[in-house]
Order: C-alpha cells, then sequence, then structure tokens
C-alpha cells in the first residue's frame, strides 16, 4: 500500500479546484471559539505549493492587509478548511514566486492568465 | 507480554480532531499464526509462538518445515516468542490460530515498539555520546572541534577506566520505544498508526507489544 498519500486524501483533493503558484484563492477557514464554531475567510495569493503528492501537502497564500503582509502555511488535507475558491488566475513563470515578498505596489501585480 | 510481529512501512501525518497534523508511523502487523504453546509443566514457563510474513516453502529447511506442519502454518519467516501472553487469551490460544491486530489492542491506547536500529556505523563521541565537542574553534585551537578531550588522569591510576565513553559503532542495536498512542487501526489492511517515530529502516520487522 502507498502511505505517502491516502486514498481518501485523493478524493479530497479532488474537491478543491486547481490552483498553484500565482493564483487568487479564497480559504474558508473553520475556526472553534470555545464551543461555537465560525467561518474565517483568508483571501490572497498562492506563493508555492509545497509537498505536492503526500498527506502532508501544504500551500502558502499571501495578503496585504492593512498595508501589512500576512502569509499563511496551510496544509491543503486539513479538517479545517471548509472550501478553497479560485478567484483569479496569475500568469507567473515560476513555481514559487518569492520575489513577491520584495515588491510593494504596482510591482507586485500578477497578470491574469486567459 | 501480549504482542505482535509487524513490519514498519514508513512515516506520514495524520490530522487529529482537533485539526492539528501529526506525525506517525505506519506498521503492517500480523496477521500472526501461533506456532507453539509452551506449558510450565511441560517448558518451564508459558509462552506462545508467533510467526509472521509468508515464506516461500521452497526456501524453508525440512526441519523448519516440519515444526510449521505440526501447527498446519505455512512457512513464515519471522518466528519470535511471547511469554506471559494475555489472560483471557491463553485459554482460548489453539496451534495454527491467527491473530490479527484487534484481538490485542484498540485504538488511543499505548504500546511498546521493539526493533532493530538503523546502522551508523563508526561514529565520533559528538554524535554517539552527545559530547559538546572540544571548546573553541578560535584562540589557537585548530584541529580539535569533534574530539573527546581528556580521557583520564595520568600517572594515577595510568590506565583508562572501563567503560570509557569513546568512538566506535553506532546503532544497529535492539530498541524499544516505549508508550507510543495508537492513532488509527485499519484491520482490513492490517495496519496500525503509531504517533512518532519507531526504531529501524523501512520494511524491517517490528515487535509491538502492551
Amino acid at each position: 500500500m502507498d502511505i505517502k498519500l491516502n486514498t481518501e486524501n485523493v478524493e479530497l483533493r479532488k474537491t478543491f479546484p486547481e490552483f498553484g503558484a500565482g493564483d487568487t484563492i479564497n480559504v474558508l477557514l473553520k475556526i472553534r471559539e470555545g464551543n461555537k464554531e465560525r467561518i474565517q475567510q483568508f483571501q490572497g495569493t498562492v506563493i508555492q505549493r509545497k509537498n505536492v503528492g503526500s498527506n502532508g501537502e501544504t500551500f502558502t497564500i499571501r495578503k496585504i492587509s492593512d498595508s501589512i503582509a500576512v502569509e499563511r502555511i496551510i496544509p491543503i488535507f486539513s479538517p479545517s478548511i471548509e472550501r478553497i475558491e479560485l478567484i483569479r488566475k496569475g500568469k507567473v513563470r515560476r513555481s514559487r514566486i518569492y520575489y513577491l515578498r520584495k515588491r510593494k505596489g504596482k510591482l507586485a501585480r500578477i497578470k491574469e492568465k486567459i | 507480554m501480549s504482542g505482535l510481529i509487524g513490519k514498519k512501512l514508513g512515516m506520514t501525518s495524520i490530522f487529529d480532531t482537533s485539526g492539528r497534523s501529526i506525525g506517525c508511523t505506519v506498521i503492517e502487523a500480523g496477521p500472526c499464526f501461533v506456532t507453539q504453546i509452551k506449558e510450565s509443566k511441560t517448558d518451564g514457563y508459558k509462552s506462545i509462538q508467533l510467526a509472521y510474513d509468508e515464506k516461500k516453502s521452497k526456501k524453508t529447511t525440512k526441519a523448519l518445515k516440519g515444526h510449521f506442519d505440526t501447527s498446519k502454518v505455512t512457512p513464515k519467516k519471522k518466528i519470535i516468542e511471547f511469554r506471559n501472553f494475555k489472560d483471557e487469551f491463553s485459554d482460548k490460544v489453539k496451534l495454527g490460530m491467527k491473530i490479527n491486530i484487534e484481538d490485542i489492542f484498540n485504538e488511543n491506547e499505548f504500546l511498546d515498539v521493539t526493533a532493530i536500529s538503523k546502522g551508523k556505523g563508526f561514529q565520533g563521541v559528538v554524535k554517539r555520546h552527545n559530547f559538546g565537542g572540544v571548546g573553541q574553534s578560535t584562540h589557537g585551537q585548530h584541529n580539535r572541534n569533534r574530539h573527546p578531550g581528556s580521557i583520564g588522569a595520568g600517572s594515577t591510576p595510568s590506565r583508562v577506566f572501563k567503560g570509557m565513553k569513546m568512538g566506535g559503532r553506532m546503532g544497529g542495536e535492539r530498541i524499544k520505544i516505549q508508550n507510543l498512542k495508537i492513532l488509527k487501526i485499519l484491520s482490513d489492511k492490517n495496519l496500525i498508526y503509531v504517533r512518532g517515530s519507531v526504531p529501524g529502516s523501512n520494511n524491517s520487522y517490528v515487535v509491538l507489544s502492551n
């Protein structure tokens, strides 16, 4: 048996839209506060996907929140993900767009892939 | 001690109920077959001998074949004896009986894993005994960063004490890791997910016990 990727995770992956570096996505995360559960949205640009094809696959998502850049690393098979929405496809040449961290304003734009 | 023989398949991670990712080892445990039952009357002590992992009959010696024939079990690669097997089991156990994971282990319980650790070859004192190495790498000191330093006094006792920690062969020894939590049991595939790491390389035999 292949233990690197569980069969239930293969099924789970099919429910997500295909996305990669440069794409803008909206992640709906389940947050537990005491006994209450609510949904928090995190919308931003995907910088990278790591360890693709394993149970430990993660993606890094970056957004500018009140002029402060925030990055989150989220395990893609995490049970706290409610849904992932693809908002915009980006046209980039690299699979890991770290250069975005050094850029501000107009330079940090990514062309849309049509 | 009751237990099972298994095979370490490798490591992966799963999520617990609160959504945290936990590193775990996947072990194929059993099914094991009872090949011999020792009684205190005949053998001086009570134990059960288990066999695991299918083996070609062609590659089995005649002596072993005879041993497997008495319990009507097909030849197996690994045979291990467990002393004082679970009490509720000892009455029911019969020769040739099949023992599965769920007969012995339950989820969220703890078990011990025994295996032969990976051989590391000849290692120095820093890796083998967690020495700190010799102090600084500047101020005139030039080539003794990972050395043991002094190994004793001079004229008295004019010898090195036995058991002094030095470099040498490391790894490849029998190690038991205690109290590993069972996270998940897939009884249809004979798989057991155990929290944390387990000694030995992938596809090597491990002994699970509780």
